[in-house]
């Protein structure tokens, strides 16, 4: 069960500085890669979620205009706050796989191989 | 939960018993089983398995920890008498997943080791900051936990036919029992297969009734919602539409606000989901634990709809009312409609295994964090022989003391009218702890006065304003039942308006958090804050902190 990964050869005994790898350009672009994408969703899903909470709160008729039947946009609404949390979970993960996992593991490595 | 009077009819308390039974010793035998294979003696195997799991096993465990039974039994019931009020609560649970996917989930598993305590005191003055982090744990786990075990009692009377206070006592003390044998055991191992097998079972139980329910409608969600609509009589139409349960007036729109703001915000600042981030090895997984756990926990919550709906259109929002239990029996009432006996003892063990699954992972989480941030980094300065025996030992022995005391809180809290703990678990998780893990993670400049006054003074506003809210004392008397609906009853010392503390306990952190850093002369430590940055995100350096 255990998918522990040993630590990699040849790694330096001493700790690296941390304080150049935070400097650096390749760990700087890092850092504002990943504000850059979580930030903005972050803000928009919070916002999105109080649009309904208010919308809840104090609109309860709009919320009762019917659409199909007994379903009504209030339903459809809170339905649509379940897929849009399943999508960004989705957006967020291929995002994180193809553009952010990349770059932190070649300066991971870069780290644990005493190049930095 | 409110207490119940008589159990429910159709019930059979013998095959329940039997049924929940079966499901302790499975789920002992597998407690055992896999600890024999790994003994949990290392404090890195006892508080986070080594971890050794993957994102799928832990998202699973996850769901099983997150899910409990006020949101089983209780979101049903809600939705079964309040419709659309009901189903708001889910969302705000299920939104919050996302904080803690994009902000919380990654980042801690890359800098911490076993407790909220060491992300928060990373690169801050270790003791006082440790001693915060692990009071507010404490705080959190200790209000979750009394309304689980309360909530047992409840259960109890519900579903086993139990109504002697004495009786319900033994039964909250077995279950804290069989609760201390999974953490002593199997560790956080033992108590994360708990979790997952529980899950299993909960979500598997409500996906066939939700099936079935749907089945008897032709799959026709719009049909089956008339239904209930139709059944509920006069109050029917009020089920579609949001104010059912909120719209009475501006303070309980308000108050509804300040709810959903604790609920999106408390998730990724409760210590024992938290906490589980440690038991997978990498942020990688770290994710895919978060994202299997949002799938099922938002299936689990589009489950419930169907099945309040249902309850309310095959059982009837009277026959509801009129059950012990009141809105949580609408879930057991409903198994009992589709499935008879069996299937409501089979929803009943589920119910009663996830109050199991939920206050181990408690007990395991305050036990970690007493040993590992109270008694080896602060009590004793981080300067222990055999450090890892040492811890290991003190959480076994913490988890018995919690263990103990849960089962005592139980039994006092038998009956009281306390299902604001959780509201309040959220209220502190989201103002004490969310505030202060943001700023760890992301501003520099944070320091550890910063810490400290978000810590403290989210926790102590929270408590201030809980304690002289409604839901404590002066709600208005109900006229057929001449009882108040807050807990304390023929006083009334409330001046803070909102059930909810949230709307303002959690500004007031952020804004304390920011205060005490920009007030305080102490500079921030770069070199440590570098490498929690640097760490955070390239995951450096972690193998090496789990070898130690």
């Amino acid at each position: 069960m255990s998918t522990e990964t040993p630590p990699p050869e040849g790694r330096t005994t001493a700790e690296p500085d941390w304080e150049t790898v935070q400097a650096s350009p390749e760990f700087q672009a890092l850092r504002s890669r990943l504000r850059r994408f979580v930030f903005p969703v972050a803000i928009g899903f919070l916002l999105w979620y109080l649009l309904y909470v208010l919308l809840a709160s104090y609109a309860p008729s709009f919320m009762a205009i019917p659409v199909l039947g007994a379903i009504n946009l209030g339903l459809i609404l809170g339905l649509l706050q379940f897929v849009s949390t399943f999508a960004i979970t989705t957006w967020y993960v291929r995002w994180a796989d193809k553009k952010f996992d990349p770059h932190a593991t070649a300066i991971r490595e870069e780290i644990e191989g005493g190049q930095l | 939960m409110t207490l119940a009077q008589s159990s429910i009819e159709g019930s059979n308390p013998i095959l329940n018993i039997a049924i929940f039974s079966i499901f302790v010793i499975i789920t002992l035998g597998v407690v055992i089983y896999v600890s024999r294979r790994k003994a949990a003696s290392s404090a890195s195997d006892f508080y986070t398995a080594g971890g050794g799991f993957s994102g799928a096993q832990n998202g699973i465990a996850i769901s099983g920890d997150y899910l409990s039974a006020a949101s089983f039994l209780g979101i049903a019931g809600a939705i079964a008498l309040y419709g659309y009020d009901g189903f708001l609560y889910s969302i705000g649970f299920l939104v919050a997943w996302l904080v803690a996917l994009l902000l919380v989930a990654e980042l801690m598993r890359n800098t911490g080791k076993f407790t909220m305590g060491d992300v928060l005191a990373f690169r801050m003055r270790q003791r006082p900051v440790r001693a915060a982090a692990a009071t507010s744990t404490l705080a959190v786990s200790f209000f979750y936990l009394l309304a689980q075990m309360a909530g047992a009692g409840g259960l109890v009377a519900l579903l086993l036919d139990i109504r002697s206070t004495v009786g319900q006592s033994i039964v909250i003390a077995v279950v804290g029992a069989v609760m201390i044998a999974y953490v002593l055991i199997g560790g956080m191992r033992g108590t994360t297969w708990v979790q997952i097998i529980k899950a299993v079972l909960l979500i598997a139980g409500a996906g066939i009734m939700t099936v079935w329910v749907l089945g008897l409608y032709g799959f026709n969600l719009s049909a089956l919602m008339n239904d209930a609509v139709a059944r509920a009589g006069q109050a029917g139409t009020k089920l579609l539409a949001p104010g059912a349960q909120y719209g009475a007036s501006g303070l309980t729109r308000l108050d509804f606000v300040s709810l959903g703001l604790a609920l999106v915000l408390g998730t990724a600042g409760l210590p024992h989901i938290l906490m589980r981030f440690y038991t997978v090895p990498t942020a990688k997984e770290a994710r895919r634990s978060v994202v299997w756990a949002i799938w099922l926990i938002g299936l689990f919550y589009l489950f419930t709809l169907v099945l309040g709906y249902g309850a309310g259109a095959l059982v009837g929002p009277e026959a509801i009312r009129a059950a012990p239990g009141a809105a949580n029996s609408a879930a057991p009432l409903l198994a009992y409609e589709l499935g008879g006996t069996v299937l409501l003892g089979i929803i009943a063990a589920v119910a009663f295994a996830t109050i199991l699954a939920v206050v181990a992972g408690l007990t395991i989480t305050a036990s970690a964090s007493f040993a590992h941030d109270i008694y080896i980094n602060v009590i004793k300065h981080g300067k222990v022989q055999d450090e890892s025996a040492t811890e290991v030992k003190v959480a076994r022995r913490t988890a018995v003391v919690i263990g103990i005391v849960a089962i005592l809180g139980g039994i006092l809290a038998n009956g009281q009218n306390i299902a604001f703990l959780v509201a309040l678990a959220f209220a502190v998780a989201a103002s004490a702890n969310l505030p202060t893990i943001l700023y760890s993670l992301f501003w520099k400049r944070f320091n550890t006065q910063g810490a400290l006054w978000s810590i403290y003074g989210g926790l102590a506003i929270t408590l201030v304003l809980i304690i002289f809210s409604p839901v404590v004392s002066g709600k208005p008397v109900n006229a057929t039942t001449g009882k108040s609906a807050s807990m304390l009853q023929g006083v009334d010392f409330h001046w803070f308006p909102l059930d909810n503390p949230g709307l303002v306990s959690i500004p007031l952190s952020f804004l304390l958090g920011y205060l005490g850093t920009v007030l305080s002369k102490e500079r921030s430590d770069l070199k440590r804050a570098a490498e929690m940055e640097v760490r955070s995100l390239t995951g450096a350096g972690t193998e090496k902190a789990v070898v130690h």
